[in-house]
């Protein structure tokens, strides 16, 4: 798990991509995954097609190929199971450069590949055009239960405070000769980890009452909702749109 | 494991994301009812330290890391109804903002994350705890059971994902070893992690842990015991068909006739047994399949002794 | 507009047993400013919690501007009684300054055209207006300490109760806002163990511990007052003249 700081997942733009409000754009990613996903494995030349859409999205909005390769490192792990597939996998075998391949397993291996980074690239795309407050709204207005997304602004927005405690922490134990490398060492860290809960409990009382304060009651408010222009609406849904239609024609093709 | 798009076809994950649907729900109405105002920023803050714990890395294997799942370790502290929220906000957010699980695969990885782990965590924290008196060590020492077993349930369920929904290409009984043993090693890790965090605030603030709150001198609110034994019941029941299903699989009887020509054969026995062997043998799924059965009728004796003791514990005086 | 604030007799205990404040007396007049002072663990922070209803007095009474705190008028005293406490982190909790600051009047009923209008004038009023659309975290100290108080104005309290609103605060930051906090029309309470600030900003003072008031007086008569002051394990700083300012 990366889990870089907020700001490194965001590229700031005014492109037209990073324009489009949050709602829209959430439904798109959603859509255009649910469409790479139903795309059958064999037609390689729909993958390419949405890639190429992803690519062009990218161009537009103005992120920058390095940042995507580099975020696409969260693939690693799956990467390697979808390695390992063909060399694991079930019968019928082929050979190739001397080395005993399962075609079950290659075909396996290849919608991992193939689908999982589209979806990787995908939200890569989402977190690099919209920031985080216009996201959550965005998950609001589609209707996802407002104290889910309302919980998920609270966890952002104390993420870097609560980490900051926790690089403090650390800084405090190595000045007293502390550097844990084997397993056993973690424990004193995880103790750490106990007074790290209490801190977080202990801030979350002390919001609350800050809240109350301002005379909370238990729902949050709500700020106006801008309406949905349909020409931001036909943008938005270019990409899976485009995706839709290809994973339509493959699975036609397909039979 | 935060499961990429791709993996499992559409429509188990779509069914994994109605079922899901539903745990959130009901999760989140409880999770209200019990919090009532605070439940906002309480949810929050905890989210935020699951996410930062979520960091903490340590080697299982030279070479391989794991990270922890903190789904147990939540559920101990907050209860598991407000756990199930925070761990799901979590994952949430994993998968919009940090491409860390596939956003089609939402659905199955809050079923394994965030209601699996911390339910069966949950439960697992009080059947261990139930046969003891209400103590420290009572609930630290469940608390590692219900860890480190909470994440090779997980793992087993995702394997079980994987036959009904998975690209396919592998053996299953195979790949439920492989995943099983390795979450193993990562469930210890978990435990010993669970343990020293629930070991902390026990000490400073035991009032903050809601597993062991019918510790604290005030008491707490009571934990529920009816529901607890009928879903010991049940899960016993599963088991024990389970076996019996594995059982009476005719060629692990065929199996077991081998086995003393078995230990005979020249040719690495030892290889034989891993999983990046050979697959084409039929006789190592067999094998595997006698080793899931073996081991789910040992887990159903212990259930059925557990439950036996903790019984007879209720009836003596306190 | 200001109004004024009166306990009588609060008498309160946290859940384990410990007694905080035992039956304290205090009559702050419309528009006065007032500091408190007093020893850690004194019960000044727990004091200031009743005063907007927090903590309902179990024992006592806390009345604002003629009206007694009770479960009926405790949502309206919150908006007439303006909270900034210690740590700003606790109080911007919103992804956005801009939001945070409309929180107060949102859930007192205040919308539209109003609400905007609100949030301009409290930033406005703390000189962080150009800073209404950016994240709470990327701000400064000092800066985050200005939003918290703008959070409170917006909802135009009558008394602002401040904890501790110079600490840690840079030289800088801690002339801005007593800048700001002068030129505010309110009742205020700011406890603080910051005595300077408190001779600059408040004509009276009032010392707490052991959960009851022990001194109540002029600010610059108590800080005179060596004695009274290491009583209460309170001193002037290194080199401070009283005369001298």
């Amino acid at each position: 798990m990366s889990g870089g700081h907020a700001h490194a997942l965001h590229i700031h733009g005014h492109s037209v991509v990073h324009r489009l409000p949050g709602h829209l754009k959430v439904a798109a990613l959603v859509l255009f995954v649910a469409a790479v996903v139903a795309t059958p494995a064999r037609a390689v030349w729909a993958f390419g097609l949405d890639a190429a859409v992803l690519g062009l999205v990218a161009g537009l909005a103005g992120v920058p190929a390095r940042f995507i390769a580099r975020r696409m490192l969260v693939e690693v792990p799956f990467l390697a199971f979808a390695v390992l597939l063909p060399l694991v996998g079930e019968g019928p075998f082929f050979e190739f450069g001397g080395v005993r391949l399962s075609e079950a397993g290659l075909l396996a291996a290849w919608t991992i590949l193939a689908k999982g980074s589209c979806g990787v690239v995908a939200s890569i795309l989402l977190a690099a055009t919209t920031e985080i407050p216009d996201i959550l709204a965005g998950l609001n207005r589609l209707r996802v239960p407002k104290a889910i997304v309302a919980i998920a602004g609270f966890m952002v927005r104390y993420l870097e405070v609560i980490s900051g405690e926790v690089a403090r922490m650390r800084v405090a134990m190595a000045a007293r000769g502390y550097e844990p490398k084997s397993f056993w060492q973690v424990r004193a860290l995880a103790t750490s980890a106990g007074a790290l809960f209490i801190r977080s409990y202990e801030r979350g009382e002390r919001v609350y009452m800050a809240m109350v304060s301002r005379g909370y009651a238990g729902t949050m408010p709500t700020f106006g909702e801008t309406p949905t222009m349909t020409t931001d609406v036909v943008r938005a849904l270019t990409l899976p749109g485009l995706a839709i239609i290809t994973a339509a024609v493959a699975l036609v093709v397909s039979g | 494991m935060h499961i990429p798009d791709g993996f499992i076809n559409g429509t188990t994950s779509l069914g994994a994301v109605v079922i899901a649907a539903g745990g959130v729900g009901g999760a989140l109405r409880r999770s209200a009812t019990r919090l009532k105002d605070r439940q906002i920023p309480l949810a929050g803050l905890v989210a935020a330290f699951v996410f930062v714990l979520q960091m903490l890395n340590f080697p299982v294997l030279p070479g391989m890391s794991g990270h922890l799942l903190g789904g147990a370790l939540a559920a101990i502290l907050m209860g598991p109804s407000v756990a199930v929220v925070v761990v799901s906000v979590v994952i949430i957010l994993q998968a919009m903002l940090f491409a860390d699980g596939g956003v089609s695969a939402l659905g199955l990885n809050l079923i394994n994350m965030a209601v699996v782990t911390t339910l069966s965590g949950w439960i697992m924290f009080r059947l261990v705890r139930a046969p003891f008196r209400p103590s420290r060590r009572a609930v630290l020492g469940a608390s590692f059971v219900a860890a480190t077993l909470s994440v090779v349930v997980s793992a087993v369920l995702f394997v079980v994902e994987y036959a009904i929904g998975g690209v396919g290409g592998v053996n299953l009984l195979n790949v439920l070893l492989l995943m099983a043993g390795s979450h193993l090693l990562i469930g210890i890790g978990e435990g010993f992690i669970t343990v020293a965090v629930v070991g902390a605030v026990l000490q400073a603030r035991p009032d903050l842990v809601f597993g062991a709150s019918d510790l604290a001198a005030e008491g707490g609110p009571r934990l529920p015991m009816k529901r607890f034994w009928i879903l010991a019941g049940v899960a016993g029941a599963v088991l024990v068909s389970l076996t019996v299903f594995a059982s009476s699989n005719p060629d692990g009887l065929q199996w077991v006739a081998e086995q003393t020509g078995f230990a005979q054969t020249a040719q690495g026995s030892l290889t034989a047994t891993s999983p990046l062997s050979n697959y084409g043998t039929s006789g190592l799924s067999d094998a595997a399949g006698r080793i899931v059965a073996a081991l789910v009728g040992i887990v159903v004796t212990f259930l059925l002794g557990w439950g036996t003791l903790a019984i007879l514990r209720r009836r003596s005086p306190a | 507009m200001s109004a004024s604030i009166s306990v009588t007799d609060l008498t309160f205990s946290y859940p384990g047993g410990h007694k905080a404040l035992d039956g304290v007396n205090l009559h702050i007049g419309a528009g006065e400013q007032v500091a408190m002072f007093g020893p850690n663990g004194a019960g000044k922070t727990t004091f200031a919690l009743h005063l907007n209803g927090i903590h309902m007095p179990p024992v006592g009474a806390v009345v604002v501007g003629g009206t007694p705190l009770d479960d009926n008028s405790v949502m309206d005293i919150r908006r007439r009684v303006g909270m900034v406490f210690q740590d700003p982190d606790d109080q911007l909790f919103m992804p956005t300054v801009r939001q945070d600051v409309a929180f107060g009047p949102a859930n007192f009923g205040i919308t539209g055209d109003e609400l905007d209008e609100r949030v301009r004038d409290a930033l406005a009023a703390v000189e962080m207006g150009h800073a209404i659309d950016r994240a709470p975290h990327h701000l400064s100290l000092g800066e985050r300490r200005r939003v918290a108080v703008a959070t409170v104005l917006a909802s135009k309290p009558e008394i602002l109760v401040l904890d501790e609103p110079s600490s840690n605060l840079d030289p800088a930051s801690r002339r801005e806002l007593a800048t700001i906090l002068k030129s505010l029309d309110v009742t205020m309470l700011m406890v603080t163990h910051d005595l300077p600030y408190a001779l600059e900003l408040c004509e009276r003072a009032v010392i707490i511990d052991a959960g009851k008031v022990v001194a109540d007086g002029g600010t610059r008569e108590l800080l005179g007052d060596p004695d009274m002051l290491a009583l209460h394990r309170l001193e002037l700083p290194y080199g401070f003249d009283l005369k001298s300012v």
